[in-house]
């Protein structure tokens, strides 16, 4: 079977599903792939309501939204191929966005393997969608926000949580989260980090050390910890193999995860028929991949239909409340890699 | 109190959340009977049954259990109603079905 689109958005996360709705409230033909049986991405497993009144919309004419359908690949510049639950199918269209998000990283520890150490992620999507604890006793790695969150999220799940480890001498989330998780008793063990899980079929303990400021091993002071599960909170890197096979070019900057795909203020890649939002653009959280999806969605529309009002307000108001959003000291990484991305274009 | 048979994993009351489960199923794990809820992940629905090992590596016979929970990166292949490498962190749990441990390559068999 065969299908035909003018936009195809690639995942129905925050980002794919603003790109879609826009481009579709434009007047856009658009297919939204996802591969997961429900739409909002990762944002499902929060335990607070994310979208307000935009999704709601989301049977408006023009959009197709197909779940449990993955694409599995680019075929020349017009033409993917999407695998459903049950067939193969080729999709024609003349412009893709692609969200694919990002997945999340692990660390290299002896046994990092053994069963029951879980990425963030997954102890979100067991606990707050499956209502199933991850263990009893969990040993958080990582106290960034998702680390910190995380941990509160546990312990109102009845989960002890045992501590949280950062390598670098100080909290990397923010202090709210940090103060609240600290107010119930939890050590947070900066500078320290896991040397070896412990177990035979599963974790039953982990060994820890002190590191210092160049993240060397100080000797003599490992301790052990009593835990069945660890959660590993080390950051994601951006899901970009579908880029690849478009021949988008990549750049590598760490300040955004990694490995992206170059692209501009109109979220267009160097493969100008694909547009890039969300995680999968540089790792940074569901507000920002919102205003980037309708960026990316709204100049989609307009390298098919031509210049349009309506679409340059959409981005003009989206590019505002970015720079509004990644202002101020906390955003001050993302500013790093979003202008190393700039100099990278200017250089080709 | 939390009880010490796996089934205390399961979140009966939560401040803020609740959660819809469909409705009770058995399935066998390696022969043994189990009991899940429908729809959720076969890998949760074991995890809950306090199983974690879900398959032994190729080379190594190591112990694997799920690492992402949302299909990515393929830690917890099982042997899934004689299919093998099935992906059960997303692969919705039914009733009567016949899960196994994957031991090395899934084989499949002509």
């Amino acid at each position: 079977m065969s299908r035909k689109t003018e936009i195809l958005v690639a995942g129905g996360g925050p980002a794919g599903l603003s790109a879609a709705l826009v481009a579709a409230q434009l007047g856009a033909k658009v297919l939204l792939v996802d591969d997961n049986p429900v739409l909002g991405g990762q944002l499902i497993k929060q335990t607070h309501r994310f979208f307000g009144s935009s999704a709601r919309e989301a049977g408006i004419r023009g959009l197709i939204p197909l779940v449990n359908t993955a694409v599995v690949g680019f075929y020349g510049d017009t033409q993917s191929g999407i695998l459903t639950r049950e067939s193969f199918e080729e999709v024609k269209f003349e412009r893709a966005i692609v969200c694919t998000g990002a997945t999340e990283n692990s660390l290299n520890f002896e046994n990092n393997d053994l069963p029951g150490i879980y990425g963030a992620g997954a102890v979100q999507t067991l606990m707050n969608l499956h209502g199933i604890r991850p263990g009893k006793k969990v040993l958080m790695v990582g106290s960034g926000n998702i680390g910190l969150i995380i941990s509160y999220q546990l312990i109102q799940a009845g989960v002890q949580v045992v501590g949280i480890l950062e390598a670098l001498p100080t909290i990397g989330g923010y202090l709210v989260h940090a103060s609240k998780i600290r107010r119930l008793g939890v050590p947070i063990f900066t500078g320290h980090t896991i040397l070896q899980a412990h177990g035979t079929n599963y974790v039953e303990k982990a060994t820890i050390c002190k590191i210092d400021e160049k993240f060397q091993r100080i000797p003599n002071t490992e301790f052990d910890v009593e835990c069945d599960c660890i959660c590993l909170a080390v950051g994601l890197s951006p899901q970009i193999e579908l880029f690849q096979q478009v021949n988008c070019k990549m750049v590598f900057i760490p300040e955004l995860g990694g490995l992206v795909p170059l692209h501009d203020g109109n979220m267009q890649t160097s493969n100008p028929r694909v547009f890039v939002a969300g995680d999968a653009s540089g790792i940074e959280e569901a507000t920002t991949a919102i205003l980037g999806g309708r960026i990316a969605g709204a100049r989609a529309y307009e390298s098919i239909f031509g210049k349009n009002e309506k679409a340059a307000e959409i981005v003009a108001d989206a590019q505002d409340e970015l720079k509004h959003l990644r202002a101020g000291i906390l955003g001050e990484r993302i500013r790093w890699g979003r202008d190393r991305l700039l100099k990278e274009i200017a250089e080709c | 109190m939390l009880r010490r048979d796996g089934m205390d994993l399961r979140i009966d009351e939560h401040p803020i959340l609740s959660f819809k489960k469909g409705r009770k199923v058995n399935f066998t794990f390696d022969g043994k009977k189990l009991e899940g809820y429908e729809g959720e992940p076969i890998a949760a629905a074991l995890h809950a049954a306090g199983i974690k090992t879900l398959r032994y590596t190729p080379q190594k016979n190591r112990a694997r259990g799920f690492f992402c929970a949302i299909g990515r990166c393929s830690s917890c292949m099982m042997k899934v109603n004689g299919d093998v490498n099935v992906m059960t962190c997303i692969t919705p749990l039914k009733e009567g079905m016949i899960v196994e441990r994957q031991k090395g390559h899934g084989v499949i068999e002509p």
